[in-house]
């Protein structure tokens, strides 16, 4: 048993021993088991990244079990170890770990606590899957099986209806990605014969420039593998399009937002686009489609991020906005930074997901940021980490430095990179930057209403029932840890007056001690995780050396490149940085009216925005409304109205019918037979004079 | 005889056979104690058949020959290969289930009841190992009464016309197959089924030939537009009859088209593929739809089982390895996932007595331990990895893309509307809030309940984790059949031009070609 056996399937045992034990086992013997494994695996992810940092260290398979062989085609369960899976090992054991840790203290409340941690190891154990995948078909498992984890988690609380709606958006959304996924996998096989990802990837280069004939047209062979396979990239990381499930799956516990919806599955599309970059790479015009949506993505999610007033969907939409960075790096074809802002990004985006979540614990389960203000001072630790989280984010850094925060180390060589790039990548450095704008914006707005200014907290339901209950008796709560989000952000309340001030006679607190070390060790990776690893990531010699034993096809040149780039290239994401911080702090801190004539001005724009481009209405009236209208028109129309009227019931009638008249000839009398018989006699008579 | 020196397929039948003659002459308990006994037998000869099936290279394709001449050129041949073996596996694995399903549920005529059970294994039996070709035909239009009778007597308010539309339906398609084979006896001299399977018929005569098979087959699939006695039949049947109409009846359409119509009229096969195809592909995304806006369960599982079917067919017709694998893999999931679903409607029904979605609601609150295996059996269903059905949609999905694009893609929207129309059943189900008190105060699963679904539950696993089991007794006989097809196997849609020798400088300055070309390389070995 290696350790990377351990690695990945002590979460799955973890699972098993929790759910299947469930309550018979207890919470805290459920906890433990969970946790406990998930520490042991971090513990064992490190030295194993660590050893790839060091450069000493190949890639290697370990083998685990036959799977699925037909014909030529060959699958087995298989442990892919390099320097791609060692990073992703650390991201996701790591804040695995810490989101177990932390939600001792968040599901607290919890009745059905071993369920919750049963479903986290086994999102873990199917996250690990997907990045130690050797093939396409085991990359496919871990793919559906977090798919599965993150149904389960948002549907977490079940009793809510928006909870199970979300959680099935996500699942079916997540399904059309998986369309394109699963017929790129079937063109790969077809075309490669083989769904080994190293073989894939050696025989790529040589199917550049060959045709394929595929729905009827031809086409660039690699190019159709390549979206096809992007477009499950797409579902699952929450793209343009297929992002739709992302912001509504907040309906879940919050530390899963931290791991699923942050730090990990989102990023498996990145991931998947890096493993396979040298195919990726024998297409010009996928690289292409990779970064425009990605840079689409990337800004239309930071202008919806500037106007939602639920702080989960802010960093929801921020981190939408986050994936779009990363697969315009992918598309220009700097997979290392790439897979920098994801490591990075999982640090800080964890943080502020898990910040965030220490404030709703705070507020009694207040998501709205209308709600907040002025917990600075009552939530220090939290406010502390938020900001570091936030610092982190913006990408605050002095460039031509080293001194920065870990966004602004990979975010910015993002920016370098797809200028230095040229061609899509222009475009997606000016989108880039823009975003940047807005992300410092949201990210700054986000820290000021939370913390600063005058509290707001007398408006809330929540808090109004926590005071109730306080003074009333104790602790009867309904659902205690339900979280109600998306319910203040309707269009009918966007135009409320400004809140009521005042606290409420409320008295947040600060969350305990096993909330408080994640946020903790995650601000320590939100400040010096760039400092740290980006020589092994992004630099040009130290980055070939790190992810050369790692499919990543790394790009020395475009990394010289953007080294090289002009200085207002370099100086440009500071200046939109410090130009949103100091919008944010105008607007929410010194002049707060100006939102409110801002939006009273460009009600339009700031209702679309709001509504997140009308894209939920869209699709329901493209996709859900018409999928149940023909749905129930097949059903009444098509089988009842059509095959079964003219099938069956239609013969059985005739049946019926044609008795009827044959009846009516057996009429008993002799002469009626007699008239027949003559007819046919002249009939028959006449037909053999004529025919002869 | 064979290796086990008893003839085991006769005594697998007669087993059954023997248990029904007792139960029509026994009690209501008697009778469900002789019935599950006599299942339970059969269940162990099954597995004791499994274990004796030689799976090693150069196998025999035939195993378990018997033969006993009646009359003329009609015998009592038996004898299997690997896709009949695992075909009476899934029958007699689902047969003592179907017994503990109907324990309580069932409650007059309990003796006749357990009798048309067991007669029906008989029967089910006999058309996955028969070698005479009217001996096929006898056991596959026989299997029909039994399933008359347990429709027409044991089932729902509507039940008469259910029965009736059952009968009438699968009896009409099966006349014409009837002709064919009286026709097939003659012009090849034999009826001996593996005999048959290597005589090449007229292209011209394949077919009319071909087209009297599937009219039978096509309805017992059932394909669309012959598939509206399937939800009628589904709804008005009781549990266990529901289970093994899903589980093993649907499945001798497909075994008939791997067992009749692709090896003796592969040119036939082939110039009707597109009508297979287009059928198919109309059911995939027209019974999905259907599905999604049902209110009664049992009608919103049959309408899937229909799209699933779909499925197996593209798969066979998509002539090759992984094509007809997947489909048998689809069918032995299926098998099993849509049976357990239906045990699943069952017990919820046996406990408040109605299939309207609406009635229920929150059961995860008072029934855990359903809605676990429920969500697992609905999981199995939507397709996941890990899971039975995966890996036989998977394998014929990417068969047929060989075949045709187009096709492929159509069918695999089944995912995303297989995923909406069984999480939309499972919401409405096991999550929300309980709405209704009778519904919210239902015990959850009782041990014989668990009994019943458990096993299924690790089957599917199984099947997911490990499907070499399955595939492993199957491979050879499917090799053959793919063998005998090949000289008639219609070209694919892709049609792959070689790449063109790569310049090193056809790379943008920015893309690093070559050095990823040998990193690739490196990567490559490192495998």
């Amino acid at each position: 048993m290696t350790s990377i056996q351990l690695i990945v399937f002590l979460p799955l045992l973890a699972a098993i021993i929790a759910g299947l034990g469930n309550k018979a086992l207890g919470k805290l013997p459920a906890k433990l088991v969970t946790t406990g494994a998930l520490f042991v695996s971090c513990a064992l992810s490190w030295p194993i990244f660590l050893s790839y940092v060091a450069g000493d260290a190949g890639p290697m398979v370990v083998p685990v079990l036959h799977w699925l062989s037909s014909g030529s085609f060959e699958a087995a369960w298989e442990l892919r170890v390099d320097a791609l899976t060692a990073v992703m090992l650390v991201v996701v054991t790591s804040v695995s770990a810490l989101v177990h840790l932390y939600s001792w203290g968040y599901m607290e409340e919890e009745p059905d606590q071993p369920r919750f941690f049963a479903y986290l190891s086994l999102f873990t154990f199917a996250m690990l899957m997907l990045v130690t995948a050797n093939n396409l078909l085991q990359m496919f498992f871990g793919w559906e099986g977090v798919g599965l984890a993150s149904y389960l988690l948002i549907g977490f609380w079940f009793r809510k209806p928006s909870a199970s709606a979300a959680a099935i958006k996500a699942f079916v959304v997540n399904r059309v990605g998986d369309l394109g996924f699963m017929l790129g996998i079937f063109g790969t096989y077809l075309v490669f014969d083989t769904i080994s990802i190293p073989d894939i990837l050696a025989a790529a280069p040589g199917m550049a420039g060959s045709t394929i004939g595929f729905l009827g047209y031809r086409f660039d062979t690699m190019t159709v593998l390549c979206l096809l396979l992007f477009i499950g990239a797409c579902g699952k990381s929450a793209q343009l399009g297929l992002h739709t499930w992302l912001p509504d799956a907040m309906e879940g516990p919050t530390p899963v937002s931290a791991l699923i919806h942050a730090a990990t599955m989102v990023t498996a599309g990145v991931f998947m686009v890096c493993r396979l970059s040298p195919m990726f790479e024998t297409s010009e015009t996928a690289l292409a489609v990779v970064t425009y949506v990605g840079a689409a993505t990337c800004l239309f999610a930071a202008t919806v991020g500037t106007t939602q007033n639920d702080i989960k969907r802010v960093i929801a939409y921020s981190t939408c906005s986050q994936l779009g960075y990363m697969f315009f790096a992918a598309g220009v074809g700097a997979y290392g930074a790439a897979m920098f802002h994801l490591f990075t990004h999982a640090f800080f985006k964890a943080l502020l997901f898990l910040g965030a979540g220490s404030v709703i614990h705070a507020m009694h389960h207040e998501q709205d940021m209308r709600y907040y203000g002025a917990l600075r001072k009552e939530i220090p630790i939290t406010f502390w980490a938020m900001t570091a989280g936030t610092l982190a984010i913006t990408g605050v850094g002095i460039p031509g430095t080293l001194f920065g925060f870990a966004g602004f180390f990979s975010k910015d060589s993002i920016i370098e990179s797809a200028y230095a790039a040229g061609g899509p990548g222009t475009f997606a450095f000016l989108i880039g930057v823009t975003a940047a704008l807005l992300t410092s914006f949201y990210s700054w707005r986000l820290v000021f209403l939370t913390f600063f200014g005058k509290a707001r907290w007398a408006g809330s339901e929540h808090i109004q029932h926590a005071v109730h209950d306080a003074h009333g008796h104790g602790d009867h709560h309904d659902h205690p840890d339900e979280e109600d989000s998306g319910h203040h952000d309707s269009p009918s309340h966007a135009h409320v007056s400004a809140p009521v001030i005042g606290t409420a006679g409320y008295h947040p607190h600060e969350s305990p001690l096993v909330m408080l070390i994640p946020l903790i060790v995650l601000s320590i990776g939100a400040v010096a995780a760039g400092y740290v690893f980006h020589h092994a990531f992004i630099d040009a010699e130290g980055g070939a050396e790190f992810w050369a034993p790692s499919t990543l096809a790394f790009d020395a040149h475009l990394m010289h490149a953007s080294h090289e780039v002009p200085l207002w290239v370099k100086w440009s994401p500071f200046a939109v940085m410090a130009t949103g911080l100091v919008i944010a702090y105008l607007a929410y801190l010194r002049n707060t009216d100006w939102p409110a004539k801002f939006t009273a001005h460009f009600h339009v724009l700031y209702d679309f925005l709001l509504n997140k481009w009308y894209f939920d209405e869209l699709y329901d009236m493209l996709f859900v409304k018409p999928a149940f209208a023909i749905g129930r028109f097949f059903w009444k129309r098509g089988d009842e109205g059509t095959i079964d009227r003219f099938g069956p019931n239609g013969m059985a009638a005739l049946v019926v019918a044609g008795g009827r008249v044959t009846r009516r000839l057996q009429s008993g009398y002799l002469y009626t037979y007699a008239l027949v018989m003559l007819l046919g006699l002249a009939a028959a008579v006449t037909w053999a004079i004529t025919v002869s | 005889m064979n290796e086990l020196g008893f003839p085991i397929l006769s005594f697998m039948m007669a087993v059954p056979m023997v248990g029904a003659a007792a139960c029509l002459f026994s009690g209501a308990s008697t009778a469900r104690t002789i019935a599950l006994i006599a299942t339970l037998v059969d269940f162990a000869l099954g597995i004791l058949l499994w274990l004796s099936f030689d799976q090693g290279a150069g196998h025999a394709q035939w195993q378990f020959q018997e033969y006993a001449p009646i009359f003329g050129r009609f015998a009592w041949a038996m004898g299997i290969d690997g896709i009949a073996l695992t075909l009476i596996a899934l029958t007699v694995f689902l047969m003592p289930i179907c017994i503990l399903a109907s324990w309580d549920s069932i409650e007059k005529r309990v003796g006749e009841y357990m009798a048309a059970f067991l007669f029906m294994e008989t029967l089910m039996i006999g058309v996955f190992a028969a070698q005479d070709l009217f001996l096929f035909y006898i056991f596959f239009e026989a299997g029909l009464i039994p399933m008359y009778l347990i429709i027409g007597i044991w089932g729902g308010v509507n039940r008469i016309y259910a029965s009736y539309k059952f009968f009438l339906y699968t009896l009409l398609g099966s006349v014409l197959m009837l002709i064919a084979m009286l026709w097939m006896a003659r012009e090849a001299g034999s009826t001996d089924i593996p005999t048959l399977m290597a005589y090449n018929f007229d292209p011209q005569v394949q077919t009319w030939l071909w087209l009297a098979f599937f009219a039978s087959f096509a309805v017992k699939m059932p394909m669309w537009p012959v598939h509206t006695w399937l939800p009628d039949a589904h709804v008005q049947a009781p549990t266990a009859g529901s289970v093994i109409l899903a589980g093993v009846l649907l499945k001798m359409g497909g075994y008939g088209f791997i067992r009749f119509s692709l090896p003796m009229f592969p040119e036939a096969s082939a110039q009707f593929a597109w009508l297979v195809f287009a059928l198919s592909m109309v059911a995939v995304v027209y019974t999905s739809l259907v599905a999604l806006v049902q209110s009664d369960m049992k009608k919103l599982i049959a309408y899937s089982s229909v799209a699933h079917m779909a499925i197996v067919t593209v798969g066979l017709f998509a002539f090759n390895q992984a094509g007809i694998e997947g489909a048998m893999m689809v069918m032995l999931g299926h098998g099993l996932v849509s049976g357990a679903l239906f045990l699943c409607v069952g017990v919820i029904y046996d406990r408040l007595h109605t299939r309207e979605i609406d009635r229920y609601g929150g059961l995860s609150i008072n029934m855990p331990k359903y809605a676990l295996l429920f969500m697992l059996f609905t999981m199995a269903s939507v397709g996941l990895p890990g899971t039975s059905n995966f890996v036989g949609e998977f394998l014929s999905l990417m068969g047929v893309y060989e075949a045709s694009s187009w096709v492929a893609l159509v069918c695999t929207t089944g995912i995303i509307l297989g995923a909406a129309y069984m999480l939309y059943l499972y919401r409405r189900i096991c999550f929300g809030d309980q709405k209704n008190a009778d519904a919210a105060a239902m015990p959850d699963l009782t041990a014989r309940e668990l009994v019943m679904l458990v096993p299924i539950g690790l089957s599917v696993l199984w099947m997911g984790v490990y499907p070499e089991s399955f595939l492993s007794p199957m491979r050879g006989d499917v090799q053959a059949l793919v063998a005998r097809i090949a000289p008639a196997k219609p070209e694919g849609d892709a049609k792959l031009t070689a790449g063109k020798p790569q310049p090193a400088a056809a790379h943008g300055a920015h893309e690093g070609g070559h050095e990823g070309e040998e990193k690739h390389a490196t990567a490559g070995e490192a495998h």
